[in-house]
């Protein structure tokens, strides 16, 4: 029987993002939160696993405020026997370094609570509102796990986990033993949806919050905006490039011919 | 830990004949500046097997000294035989900032090494500079998919360490190479690398596409319409020895494999041009080939964002500009 812990963010979706015009800053009323797409991917896999092996034991959690739990309501609908939320004002600025500090905490205390040891913990190849990738490899090492990362699917295999990987030039598959961390990607397939009757009972579930108090030993130096070594300087919006050409003749074809001519004329081709 | 000296290092990735990937050699254009500025030297970290060629290439483009950590270990790519022997350098010599290529395996051997050192590091840089009043790296990174940016620092904790993306900056010319050259004797234990490699499976023969390697890319979106609309682009792409893209669009729609996706959720990329076909310009995708150095955009709607990005566009269906452009072209080849 195996035990996976996938990690989720709630996200804005970037999708619906937009900056407003005259103050330059972004738009974020009306923009929807939704479960960060990767960590979608790396349910999937856990799902796949399970439906394999239906002892499989699928445990999510999700740092975040309370409205978090929407996200992991979601996750429980799809495929989730369990969700916690990790909650707490001390938590809040943390940078990448400090976020993976308290989840690999959060990790420990779940085992606790579920006396179990995680065999594998899944996340998202990283978040679409930060883009930064690191949160997963953190957490491998704050724990002293092995890693993977671009993952695509996984099988286990005694103590091996197999994971499908993408790399520049196609995929591989790589051997880790477990217990070990994978981020994932997005694969070939589509993530599967929830049924009505998962929905309804995720609904009902409770979802313990893991608050400040259940972390007495943290060390409080390596937490929050004071634990982060780096910092946000200053933000702005990109500069669109201005003054591009462009062409509409009577016909495509005259604008064809236009373009070549202007594109041989600066020497791009 | 504390930085015992001014110096900027570079890692440079090698590949399994070991000679350097190009973003590595790239990275050491914006580290000799940062190194000047800062007064200290450039250092390229250099790790793998038979990389003479790697060592080479690093210090004819501008290398001050070179730490060499050679051994079989290092053939492939490992998350812990790489974290351990870069972790190891660092510890030992004290740069004060280290860039890593955004490679796949860059950002996976970054958050590792960062981490075990307990210092920041800033993801998928854009942007370069040295802080005026404080000495510290500005890291400049695109977020929230490419619709704010943001200059990052590490003010307290050493080495600052950033991963750039490929294809930002421009190699220098080849010089002379006047580099000093290290070798570490850094060696792991093959039983104690807890990843092994069990298959490469590459992409099938007729669908390979090096989309970050290629100088010219020419991209189909939600405009060809199906798997059949890719024709008039591939035979494009084709006259003008180029590689196919797509959009997210496309690819979703099952008209072409992921492989070819360019965008937030596919590969970043930064051709000499880039045409777009049919493609609207969604935030996404313009955060994965806005760097290109020119970018013609072909769409029938002339308020699509694309336009936005676009040095030169053509208001226009694509079924009928692409035959024409691509003849063009090949006539002029033929004159």
């Amino acid at each position: 029987m195996m035990n996976i812990l996938v990690c989720v963010k709630q996200v804005p979706d970037t999708t619906e993002i937009r900056i407003d015009p005259v103050s330059n800053t972004l738009i974020r009323e009306g923009v929807p939160s939704i479960v960060n797409p990767f960590d979608g991917y790396a349910l999937e896999a856990a799902a796949r696993i399970k439906d394999r092996h239906p002892d499989t034991r699928i445990v999510v959690m999700s740092m975040g405020p309370e409205q978090a739990k929407s996200a992991l309501k979601e996750c429980l609908a799809i495929a989730a026997d369990k969700a916690y939320l990790v909650s707490g004002r001390m938590f809040g600025g943390s940078d990448t370094l400090a976020t993976s500090y308290i989840l690999s905490q959060a990790v420990k205390k779940i085992q606790e609570k579920e006396a179990v040891h995680f065999d594998a913990i899944f996340c998202g190849k990283q978040a679409i509102d930060g883009d930064t990738a690191q949160v997963g490899p953190e957490i491998a090492e704050h724990l002293n796990y092995p890693q993977v990362t671009y993952g695509l699917e996984a099988e286990a295999d005694g103590n091996l986990l197999k994971v499908k990987k993408e790399t520049e030039d196609g995929a591989m598959i790589v051997g880790v033993r477990m217990p070990c961390v994978v981020t994932f990607t997005k694969p070939a397939f589509d993530p599967r949806y929830p049924t009505i009757k998962r929905k309804m009972a995720a609904n009902r579930a409770e979802i313990p919050t893991l608050g400040e108090d259940e972390f007495p030993d943290i060390d409080r130096a390596r937490i929050g905006l004071k634990g982060s070594p780096t910092h946000v300087k200053k933000t702005f919006v990109p500069q669109k490039k201005t003054g591009g050409i462009k062409i509409k003749e009577e016909t495509d074809a005259a604008s064809a011919k236009k373009m070549f001519q202007i594109l041989s004329d600066a020497a791009v081709i | 830990m504390e930085a015992k000296t001014k110096d900027v290092w570079v890692f440079i990735e090698t590949d399994e004949e070991g000679k350097a990937r190009n973003v590595g050699l790239e990275l050491l254009s914006p580290g000799k500046m940062m190194a000047e500025k800062q007064g200290g030297m450039l250092g390229a970290a250099v790790i793998g097997n038979h990389i003479e060629p790697a060592i080479a290439s690093a210090g004819c483009h501008g290398a001050d000294i070179i730490y060499a950590v050679e051994g079989e270990e290092y053939q492939q790519y490992s998350t812990d035989a790489y974290a351990d022997a870069v972790c190891r350098l660092v510890q030992k010599y004290g740069p004060a900032s280290m860039m890593i290529g955004a490679t796949n395996n860059g950002r996976d051997l970054a958050p590792r090494v960062s981490c075990r050192l307990k210092t920041g590091l800033t993801a998928d840089c854009t942007g370069l500079d040295i802080d005026e009043e404080t000495g510290n790296v500005a890291w400049t990174r695109p977020a929230f998919g490419g619709n704010l940016m943001a200059t990052i620092i590490c003010p307290d904790h050493r080495p600052q360490i950033g991963t750039v993306r490929p294809g930002v900056f421009k190699k220098s010319e080849p010089q002379e190479n006047t580099a000093e050259v290290i070798c570490e004797d850094i060696h792991m234990d093959p039983k104690n690398i807890r990843t092994r490699v069990l298959e490469v499976i590459n992409e099938m023969e007729n669908d390979q596409v090096d989309l970050e390697g290629a100088d010219i890319i020419v991209s189909g979106g939600r405009g060809v319409g199906g798997p059949e609309g890719f024709a008039p682009v591939r035979q494009l792409a084709e006259e003008l020895g180029a590689a196919v893209g797509a959009s997210r669009a496309a690819v979703d729609s099952g008209w072409i494999s992921h492989s070819h996706q360019v965008g937030q959720t596919g590969k970043t990329v930064a051709p000499k041009l880039y045409i777009a076909c049919g493609i609207s310009g969604a935030i996404q995708h313009l955060a994965g080939m806005s760097g290109s150095k020119t970018i013609v955009a072909i769409n029938k709607d002339p308020d699509a964002p694309i336009f936005g990005a676009a040095d030169y566009g053509i208001v226009g269906d694509l079924f009928a500009v692409l035959p024409v452009l691509t003849e063009e072209i090949k006539k002029a080849k033929n004159r």
